[in-house]
């Protein structure tokens, strides 16, 4: 066994095992000692009863026959097998009849039930030699005990002592050696069962600690494993669906979160190698290409003023990137507040209506009334205006007079905010899946300004606001839905 | 439209600027920009230093970086705060979130720019920070030339001819009024005209301010509304 004592002993399950066992020793020795104490009782009750009828027949064999009556029928009843004890002694104490040798000191000195279990000593048993040879005088032993008899403790009995008429004394007694028997024997079987409950508990609250103790170590090792670089491996479910699988779960929900933050990492300075090596490059290249052979000092201007214009172009896109990383990694803000989607389309309408009339596109929002939910405002702008931007660009190669049109519906426990063009569209349904990830600008768009990132960002920011950017083929031209949760379902972000 | 490049032109007032910031090279590029621009410029390499210069010193406006040794720039702006000193600060950040700027801004920041940024849009709202620039924030008529913008009649007049502007049209024209003389960036006007703070994909702001220009430009001699090349706007006259 590789578990050693300690071990388990550091194992909560075996700490409460423990104190459930010690709980449970303290409560069985208080119900053995209850138990024998309480059948003790019943048999010294019974035995009493026993008594008083048996001395109620003598007494009545005594008015019938007088004294010898009385030891006649004692005598009778001595010889039964397992009978109790009978005496008669006169006033002084000196024993006349019974099948009682000796007996205690002061047992018959007074009326009534003993108070105590006595010593006695019956004829026909023998404790020693010099009892056997006392055992044939019966007639010449004193009621007073010898040293011996108590030495030699003989058998414990109670007795009910009886004074009769003529001054006689008659003890009656019973042998307490059949519930002494009865009351080891309830002890016996009582510590026997509570020690095997206990070897019982022993070996279960060794099972469960070892089984508990070893599925903690295979999560323990899996994690070693995870964190030695296999960011794949996940811990053992074994399906019994109880706390440990549902650690392993939560604990293997949160691994898969982390692979999606570090592919999404991966991913975004693969991109980074990507998108802005380009651009670099080309800023490299203008550099050199005006540093070597000479030029007029208005062609020097114009390669620094193009140098600008393409830095801020790679400063804005490298903003873009951080950003969209940052709300994917889940940014996390105090800084929502109420939000009134129908005022957001409104200011972002008139932000690029007058771009969309320069290029001949009709931008109308058709809106009434509020629509509030928790969120940002800033970023939903963005998001919002990223889309109309992208709409007045793409709508004007419609056949037929180019326009976008914003609404806002409230369905099914969502806010819907719809950006429709009539433009092309994206036909193919790849390519629409496609659209809103980073970096990626289909063929015929190629030929137009932006980065790639607009439609990213805005998908990063409804994820943000736990909702959903929807791209549904419309005829003709696109409709883009950013679908919010009603503010019921996100009140909660603020509390 | 007259076209100029952020260097050449002539700012009104000369400035006394306090640079908080501890790279070195950045640092010394601010200062031998801001001198050039005609403004006085000192550099402090790291808070506790700042932050004794600020406090000693009288500056017209400090740009903080906010990651900085030995003291961070928002706690540096929270000491000077909270001792009265009142000198506007914009903070610069290479963290460029929008809790980021409104944890900026609640320290006590009156502007955020996040790195990397173009100089000319740091200069931009550097010199719209400084107060004693520009116009007073409780004039109730903004006057330029012969543009005439009333803000409790909501009325423009160039040269005693009314003029008709959309809401959005006057809250332009009142921001560039108020910061006349000065460069205003397109991002300026998104934030102060609009209330975003991102940056437009497109030339959406041009498109505005050239509708604006078509209005108070039309049918008179002298244009009012440039345009500074690499950097924004300017309205001035003459």
């Amino acid at each position: 066994m590789a578990l050693t004592v300690p071990a388990i002993m550091k194992t909560t399950a075996a700490r409460l095992s423990a104190l459930y066992l010690l709980l449970f020793a303290i409560c069985a020795v208080l119900l053995v000692f209850y138990m024998t104490s309480l059948s003790a009782r019943m048999l010294t009750a019974q035995t009493q009863e026993t008594i008083n009828e048996e001395v109620a027949d003598l007494a009545r064999s005594y008015q019938r026959g007088g004294l010898p009556f009385l030891v006649r029928t004692m005598e009778r009843r001595s010889r039964a097998p397992g009978a109790n004890l009978y005496m008669i002694a006169d006033p002084n104490g000196e024993v006349l009849a019974g099948n009682v040798q000796s007996i205690e000191p002061g047992v018959i000195a007074r009326e009534g039930w003993t108070e105590i279990p006595f010593s006695y000593e019956r004829y026909g048993e023998s404790t020693g030699g010099e009892q056997a040879q006392g055992a044939n005088d019966a007639g010449k032993t004193s009621g007073q005990a010898s040293p011996q008899i108590r030495r030699n403790k003989g058998h414990d009995a109670i007795a009910l002592v009886v004074r009769l008429p003529n001054q006689m004394i008659l003890l009656v007694g019973r042998d307490l050696g059949e519930p002494e028997r009865f009351r080891s024997v309830v002890r016996r079987a009582l510590t026997l069962t509570l020690g095997m409950m206990g070897l019982g508990a022993l070996l279960i609250w060794f099972l469960v600690g070892r089984t508990a103790l070893k599925r903690i170590d295979n999560v323990s090792e899996a994690s070693r494993r995870i964190m030695g670089g296999d960011l794949t491996g996940r811990l053992p479910v074994t399906g019994a669906g109880d706390e440990f699988d549902r650690l392993s779960e939560n604990l293997n929900a949160m691994l898969a979160r982390i692979a999606t933050l570090n592919e999404g990492l991966k991913q975004v300075s693969d991109n980074i190698a990507h998108d802005l090596k380009t651009p670099l490059t080309r800023l490299r290249n203008r550099a050199e290409a005006v540093l070597s052979g000479k030029h007029s000092a208005a062609d020097y201007k114009a390669a620094l003023e193009g140098t600008i214009a393409e830095s801020d172009q790679l400063i804005k896109t490298f903003n873009a990137i951080l950003m969209i990383s940052r709300l994917e990694a889940g940014y996390s803000s105090e800084n929502t507040t109420q939000v009134d989607l129908a005022a957001t389309v409104r200011d972002v309408v008139e932000l690029y209506e007058p771009v969309a009339e320069e290029a001949g596109v009709t931008l109308e929002a058709n809106v009434t009334g509020p629509y509030l939910i928790e969120g940002n405002r800033e970023l939903i702008g963005q998001a919002l205006s990223n889309i109309v931007d992208n709409a007045i660009k793409y709508s004007t190669d419609a056949t037929v007079k180019p326009a976008v049109k914003v609404s806002l519906e409230h369905i099914a426990g969502k806010i819907n905010l719809v950006v429709a063009d009539n433009g092309q569209g994206i036909p193919d349904d790849a390519d629409r899946a496609r659209v809103t990830e980073r970096f990626v600008r289909l063929e015929k768009s190629r030929s137009q300004p932006g980065s790639g990132l607009g439609l990213s960002l805005a998908k990063a920011i409804m994820k943000f606001h736990k909702g959903t950017l929807d791209l549904q083929p419309a005829d003709p031209g696109l409709c883009v839905v950013m679908s919010f949760p009603e503010r019921e379902a996100a009140q909660g972000r603020n509390g | 439209m007259s076209a100029a490049t952020a260097s050449e032109i002539a700012y009104n007032g000369s400035m006394k600027i306090l640079v908080i910031e501890d790279d070195r090279e950045a640092a010394d590029y601010l200062e031998k920009a801001f001198t050039e621009a005609g403004h006085t410029a000192h550099v402090a390499g790291d808070g506790e230093t700042g932050f004794a210069l600020a406090d000693s010193g009288d500056y017209d406006v400090m740009v903080v970086d906010r990651m900085l040794p030995r003291r961070d720039g928002l706690s540096v702006i929270a000491a000077l705060r909270s001792r009265g000193n009142t000198t506007p600060v914009l903070i610069l950040s290479a963290l460029g979130e929008v809790d980021d700027r409104v944890t900026g801004l609640r320290a006590g920041g009156d502007d955020y720019l996040t790195k990397p940024y173009a100089f000319s849009e740091l200069l931009a709202r550097v010199e719209v920070l400084n107060r004693r620039a520009g116009v007073k924030e409780s004039e109730t008529v903004y006057r330029s030339g012969d543009l005439e913008l009333d803000r409790l009649s909501h009325s423009v007049k160039r040269a005693g001819k009314e003029i008709v502007l959309q809401p959005r049209e006057f809250r332009l024209l009142e921001y560039l009024m108020r910061h006349a003389g000065q460069v205003v960036t397109r991002t300026m006007l998104l934030e102060n005209v609009w209330d975003y703070h991102f940056d437009p994909q497109t030339n959406v702001i041009d498109v505005h301010v050239s509708r604006l220009r078509g209005k108070i430009e039309k049918g008179f001699e002298k244009p009012i509304l440039h345009t500074i090349r690499g950097a924004g706007y300017m309205l001035k006259s003459g």
